[in-house]
Parts: structure tokens; sequence; C-alpha cells
């Protein structure tokens, strides 16, 4: 089946859903998601969205700004960090007007709290900087997003699993897919398209990601022959419940939790003497595993503990009530009383697909722009958040970026010409299921996934070095090989999960080689990457973005000079 | 230990008539209901279906029917039921099952857009100065109908829905509009509570608590739509509360 909009934003989440609301303005447009919108992860999001609003103490976007560039290792790009750290009070005020129930203070205006790297007066103390709805930020913004795209007349498609995107005259023009529920495909012809599809979490074994976070967006780019931009910065949040990798968010050190040894030492005071519990997750992730390396995690096992004692049940229950709940529902315990046992688990991804501060999907690293396709979210790489992200700045940038994006397409829609569909296009989709249906392969996609979720745990995560990172590498071009033979025992074509996890392995496979491979090249360390056998950041040769793509004879890397700006680099204390 | 699970079987293509398949897998007490049918998926029937996305309770994908009552899979653990027996796991009532697992939503999000008014709305291209202010209080009053995740729990669980009035409006429903009626800073909160008052509408709640008792997020559904039928009471004139003039 084909349809016509004037947009089709492929991806639901916030990004997706405050880009198609922009551009809905002038447009026909129409949202793509492979769960129903109100599924995608972006509800997940508890501890809140960062803006200089200044609510609660002295505040200027010019510290945000500071805070972001030092937090990304000098990585992000500071025209881009200008225009978040800018524009995100403006956001949280147009959030605020559309309907976003903000938590409040004493005198009615959003509440402020503290997180990890955001600080006062150029890293002098932390700052009360996040603004939030409770501890369930991201669904109050989800739900009145939502709310606000089914008045202004936005079609939903849910349930569809985009496959590829479309070209004609080096323009794209749309996207094909198939319905879950039918598996036919779904054709969609536009003037404009953009990625809004997420992180890939699930490339790994413990993710605070749900199941659709398997780097979708990022495969349709490889596959368009775009590069994917500095990849090997992934980040793994400090404090993952312990074995299920679910998120506590940083808003419970915020509110005065403290993580704690195996020895009951507040052990970050070592790591970072100014901001303690509160440095960027870098820092605390890498702290969490040093104290287990050496034999100090509780009672010499691989967690630590996070407590929250202090807190009293009144105040968890006020500021944190989800999270609260979490604890007790999958651990059984009142953090009120017991100390709640964390881990590292992987959360986000600061690399994607390059754009400019416009959203605009960047063709190569000299700027040029792929006509009629965007991207935001945490799919794309502005870049903001450089090496590493700091708290509560993916939400913002969803929105400053995702305001921006509709904006672009809301003022270039009308220029822009229809270009024909390629022919193709529903076959394209065919193909492939059936290839994958009548196949008689003997790989089973669930043994894969895990091959590959336990490798990139135990070679790529926090600490990598070039050793490991060698043999990762093998080890996935193995599982893409396998992944050729894979077959499926379910043939039925309503709601064929078994079909869909093959397609998306495919994806996670060709992401987490592009990880692996950017990880590899970069020898230095940066943010979230840290190599083991290059412990240093080496500015003179690493201050710069990794870009990677697919060739015939393999992946292919260039650099890109990091815009730089008021901030000159300087050693990350705090 | 070993856990057994019963599941309930739709294949439209191949099967005229549902089934239940019994599974027996390693699982402990503290796994979730998920992990439990994930392992069935992934180890030995790679052919039942069932929604799922975030695994921690605050998407709605997973509401289900586990011991005849409506739950998230992915927020029971094992040792909530008596797992020296079966676990009976079946779909959500009140929808149609599409296969599996899996029911027809449609019912449910066209009802959660029913009750949104269709009045066009200030353009968001033009940036606000300053927040709107809103005291702690104020924003306290809709506190609770904020936790909603659409999870549609509460429409498996209502006797209403399946057995008086297929055309109620919900539970799910009359609670979101709470978040708008009760927010200090709404502007349509009459044109909503008009469309409560339709037929189909608040009034078809019976007061029977089976939202508030397997509401996954704790919500107190039924106490919350009794405020909005005693708001309707009290606010407007007398005869056409009820909108049944
Ligand atoms: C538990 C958790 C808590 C967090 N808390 C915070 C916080 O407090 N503050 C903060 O700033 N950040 C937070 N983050 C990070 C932030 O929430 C995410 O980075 C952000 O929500 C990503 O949003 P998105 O719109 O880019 O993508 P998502 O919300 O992940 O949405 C992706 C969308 O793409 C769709 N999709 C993907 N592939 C396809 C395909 N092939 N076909 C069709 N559709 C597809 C999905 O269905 C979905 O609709 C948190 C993250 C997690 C996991």
């Amino acid at each position: 089946m084909i349809h016509e909009y004037d947009v089709v934003v492929i991806g639901g989440g916030i990004a997706g859903l405050y880009t198609a609301l922009t551009a809905s303005e002038n447009a026909k447009v129409a949202v793509i998601s492979k769960v129903h919108v109100t599924r995608s992860h972006s509800v997940a999001a508890q501890g809140g969205i960062a803006a200089s609003l200044g609510n609660e103490e002295e505040d200027h976007w010019e510290w945000h700004m500071y805070d972001t560039v030092k937090g990304s290792d000098f990585l992000a790009d500071q025209h881009a960090v200008e225009v978040l750290a800018q524009e995100a009070p403006n956001a949280i005020y147009t959030l605020e007007h559309m309907g976003v129930p903000f938590s409040r203070n004493a005198q009615g205006k959003i509440e402020q709290r503290r997180f990890g790297g955001h600080t006062r007066n150029f890293g002098e103390a932390p700052i009360k900087r996040a603004c939030y709805a409770s501890d369930r930020t991201g669904r109050a913004i989800m739900d009145t997003l939502y709310d606000r795209c089914l008045q202004k007349g936005v079609v939903f498609h849910n349930e569809v699993f985009i496959q590829h995107l479309l070209f004609a005259l080096n323009s794209c023009c749309g996207a094909a897919g198939y319905d879950l529920a039918t598996t036919e495909p779904q054709v969609f012809h536009a003037k404009a398209v953009v990625l809004a599809t997420g992180g890939c979490g699930k490339i790994y074994k413990t993710t605070s990601n749900g199941f659709a976070s398997t780097g979708d967006g990022f495969a349709l780019a490889l596959d368009a022959l775009l590069s994917l931009e500095d990849m090997e910065f992934v980040q793994f949040h400090p404090t993952g419940i312990y074995g299920l990798g679910i998120l506590i968010s940083e808003a419970a050190r915020a509110e005065g939790g403290v993580l704690r040894n195996g020895l009951g030492e507040r052990f970050m005071e070592r790591y970072a003497p100014t901001l303690k519990d509160l440095a960027p997750r870098d820092i605390v992730s890498r702290a969490v595993l040093n104290e287990i390396g050496e034999g100090k995690g509780v009672e010499g096992k691989d967690y630590v503990y996070l407590d929250l004692r202090e807190l009293g049940r009144e105040r968890l229950n006020q500021k944190l009530p989800e999270i609260t709940s979490l604890i007790k529902t999958y651990l059984g315990i009142d953090p009120s009383e017991t100390q709640v046992p964390v881990a590292p688990t992987c959360h986000y991804m600061m690399g994607g697909i390059p754009t400019d501060a416009e959203g605009h999907v960047l063709a190569d690293k000299s700027g040029t722009v792929l006509p009629g396709l965007y991207a935001a979210g945490e799919c794309a790489c502005v870049s903001v958040h450089g090496a590493n992200r700091l708290g509560c700045n993916s939400l913002i940038d969803l929105v400053v970026f995702g305001r921006r994006t509709g904006l672009s397409i809301f003022n270039e829609i009308k220029a822009r010409l229809v270009h024909p569909l390629p022919v193709q296009a529903e076959s394209l989709v065919l193909d492939k299921i059936n290839s994958l249906l009548e196949s008689h392969g003997t790989e089973r996609t669930a043994g894969l996934r895990e091959a590959l979720q336990c490798l990139m745990t135990e070679e790529c995560s926090v600490f990598r070095n070039g050793k490991t990172l060698e043999d990762a590498l093998g080890q996935v071009h193995q599982l893409k090989k396998r992944l050729l033979n894979v077959g499926l025992t379910n043939k039925s074509r309503v709601f064929n999960y078994e079909l869909q996890e093959a397609l998306e392995l495919g994806n996670m496979l060709r992401v987490a080689e592009v990880i692996v491979y950017s990880a590899l090249q970069r020898q230095e360390s940066r943010g979230a990457h840290f190599r083991s056998d290059y412990p240093q950041r080496n500015d003179e040769e690493w201050l710069k973005h990794t870009f990677v793509n697919e060739t015939p004879t393999g992946l292919k890397e260039t650099y890109k000079p990091v815009a730089a700006g008021r901030f000159a680099p300087e050693k990350r204390r705090y | 230990m070993k856990a057994t699970f019963k599941v309930y079987r739709f294949t439209p293509e191949t099967d005229r008539e549902p089934h239940y398949d019994t599974y027996t897998i390693n699982a402990e007490p503290n796994e979730r209901i998920l992990d439990c049918l994930n392992k069935i998926r992934w180890q030995q029937d790679p052919t039942l279906s069932f929604r799922m996305s975030c695994a921690h309770g605050i998407c709605g994908s997973d509401g289900l029917t586990i011991n005849s009552q409506s739950a998230l899979a992915c927020q029971k653990l094992v040792k909530d039921y008596d797992y020296t027996k079966e676990i009976l796991v079946e779909p959500l009532r009140y929808f149609c099952v599409v296969k599996d697992l899996i029911v027809d939503l449609k019912p449910f999000f066209e009802r959660i857009k029913s009750i949104t008014p269709q009045t066009p709305l200030s353009q968001v291209t033009v940036e606000p100065e300053k927040e709107r202010i809103q005291t702690p209080e104020e924003r306290s009053r809709f506190d609770d109908a904020l936790k909603c995740i659409l999870c549609a729990c509460c429409y498996g669980a209502c006797p209403v829905m399946t057995e008086q009035d297929e055309g109620f409006v919900g539970p799910a429903a009359v609670l979101r509009e709470q978040r708008y009626i009760y927010d200090s800073r709404t502007t349509d909160a009459k044109e909503r509570l008009e469309i409560l008052k339709k037929p189909h509408g608040v009034w078809a709640c019976k007061s029977y608590y089976m939202c508030t008792l397997v509401c996954p997020k704790n919500i107190k559904v039924t106490e919350a739509i009794l405020r909005t039928k005693n708001k309707i009471i009290t606010e407007q004139p007398k005869q056409d509360a009820t909108g049944e003039s």
C-alpha cells in the first residue's frame, strides 16, 4: 500500500513527535513507529530536562553551555551547544504552555533540581537546572505531545516497521516497511523524511533501553551510504538496578542519594572532590567499575550500593515515586530502609547520523546536505554531547532540535518538489521478508543476539583496549556471516516477532560493527571512550569527530575537526 | 526451579478456535512474567506473539490477563502467583484477539482520541517568554491522573465494558480528561466535561472498582471518575447534568 504525505517522521518518541507537531503547522504529516507511539522509549525518561531557567538559584545559559562542552570532553561542536543552551529556556516555556505538567516550587514556578555535571559559575558547585515532572518527565512530555499531535491532525502509523529509505535523484522521497499486523508492505511517499528512531542499547546485555532500541535508524543511514559520526561514544549509566539494568535516575543522587562501595565508603569523594556523586556519568561509571575491580564491590561482587536511606520515605514518595516503586517491585526492598544494589548499564548513544543544527542530514564530513532527509533525537549527532552526554541534556536536545528540524521542514517544504517513488519500493520489502520466511537456515536469532550482547558487554563497554576490540571486530564479522544462515520457525504473517527480531538483529550487528571499529581507531581516551592502552586524552591528534561508512571492501573512517568556540579544552576536573 | 505456563494461542491464518499450549521452563521466583514469556518464545516456541517494549512498567505494552486478572507481564513476578500450579496467561479481555496474546487496541486509542476536543491550537512555532504560574497545590490536583500509561488493563477488567455497555468510553479515557479538567492552566475544561456527559460517557460507570483493583500504577481510577461525576453535577444546571435530556 502506498501512502502520500508531505512529511513522514520515522519514530514517535519525543524527537519525532516534536518535529511532527512543528512541521504540521503547514504540512500533512505522518508519524510511523514500530511500537505504538505511546510506547516509544522516551516515556521511560525519569529525572528531568535541563534549562537555565534560574527558578531556584542564579543560572545562565553560558554556564549550561560550559558544563555541556566540558561534559563532552570538548568533543561537542560549540556552535551547536550554544544553540542548545540558549534555546533551552524557551523550549521549556513552550512545553509548559502546551500543557506539560512540570512539578512546581513554592512560587508556582517550574521546580528545578541538581543533576550530574551541571554546575554554577563554570564548575564551582552543583546547580539546580533540571526541570522535571516528578520522576515521570518523559511520560509527562510524551503524553502532552501525543495529545497535541492528535489535535493537529498528525496521522499515526503504529506498528509499522521501516526497512528502507527511498531515494530519487539523490533526494530522499520516502520510506518503506511493513505492517507488523499483516506483514503487508507499506510505502510512504513524501517530500521530507525524518529519522527519529532513538538509540541501540539492546546491542548490550545490560541496558536501560527498551526492546525497540535496536539502532534501525543507524542502519537505514548506512544503507543510504551515509556515515555515522562518533559511534565509539556509548554512555553507560552508573546506576542500573543490578542484574536487570533498569535505570535509577541520577535524580536519586540529586535528591541526596550516595554511592557506597562494599566497605560502606562514599567512594565518589575520591574521584570527584567537588561534585562527588553528581560528577558526569563517564567518570562515575568508571569509578564504580574501579571499586569493583579493586575488590571493593559489595561482598566482593560486581555491584555497589546506592544509598537512598537519608532521603526518608516521604521524600522518596514525593520526589521519586516511580523509582521507589521500581525498587520495591523488582528487588522487594524499601529504599528508605535498605541500600539498592546497582551497576553500570548501557544507556545512550552520543554518536549518530550527522546533522547540522537545523536537522538536515549531512551526506559527508564537509557538510553537504542530503535533500529531503532530516534526523533528530538520540539517533542524530549534531553534535551537542560529544564524547559524553550530561544527564537531562537528551530531553532538551530532543525538544530544541526536534523543533528546529520541524521548522526547517516548515520553511522548506513548499519549495520542495515531489520526486517519483522508485518502482521497486514494495518488492524491496517483500523480497527480504519472503526470503527470511522461506529460509531453511539453521541459525536462530535469539542465540546470535545473545552472543552479540555478551560480546559487546565484555569487549566494548566502559573499558576497552586494542586487543579486545580487534577480537570483537572479528567476532562481529563471524556473527554477521552466521546471520546469513538464519532460519525462522514462525511462518505466520500476523505479528511475527521472530521475523522482526531477525531483521533487527541485522541492524544491531551493523551498528555494533561501526561502534567497535570506531573505538578501535580512536587511540586515546575521551569521555565515555576509555582505552586502557591509551589512557590519556590526546587533543593534538584526536580532537576530531569520527565518520565511518560502509564500503564494498569494509568499513572506512574519515575525520572532521571539532567546531571550536568560546571554551578551550582544559583538563576535566570535578 | 520449574514453572509451568498455560498460554492462550490463536493464529488467524490456521486456527478456527483458540486453544491453550502449556510450557514448562526454568524460572526464578524473582523473574518477571515477561521474562518467562520471552524464554518460551526464544527457547521453545518462536511462534508465540505478545507485545513488549520498556519491560519495566512505564510504556504500557504488555497488559495481559494473568490468572484471570489484568496485569502487566513486566511488572508481575513469578512469585506474585502460586507457581506450584500452572500460571494462566491470556490476552486482555474486552478486546478482539488478533494473534495469541495480542489484542486489537484500536477501540482503546480511538476512545482516547474521542475525548480530545478538536479546538484549533495556538501556533506552536511562536514561543512564549515565561512559564505560567501554578502552585504545588494546584499541580497536585491532577497528579494521580498523570500516572496513567495507557496500558488498557482497566478496560479488560471493567464489568461495564465487558458485560453492559460495550460503547463505554472507559476508565482510562475518563481518567485522562482529569489531567486537563483539574489543571488550573486548562482553557477548555468545560468542553471536556461536555464530552464526558455524552451517552457512554462518565455516567456509564457503575463503580465496580475493578479498574482501581487492577491498575498497574495504583491509580485511584474509580475515585477519579466519581470526582468527575461530582464536578458535572455541582457545576452545571441540574436538568442537563447527566446528559440525558
Ligand atoms: C530509562 C531512561 C531514562 C532516561 N531519563 C532521561 C532523563 O531524565 N533526561 C534526559 O534528558 N534523558 C533521559 N534519557 C534519555 C532519553 O530519554 C532518550 O535519549 C530519548 O528519549 C530518545 O528519544 P528519541 O525520540 O530520540 O527516541 P525514542 O523515544 O527511543 O523513540 C524511537 C522511536 O523510533 C521508532 N522506531 C525505531 N526504529 C524504527 C523502525 N525501523 N521503524 C519504525 N519505527 C521505528 C520507535 O518505535 C520509537 O517510536 C533516559 C533514557 C532512558 C532509557
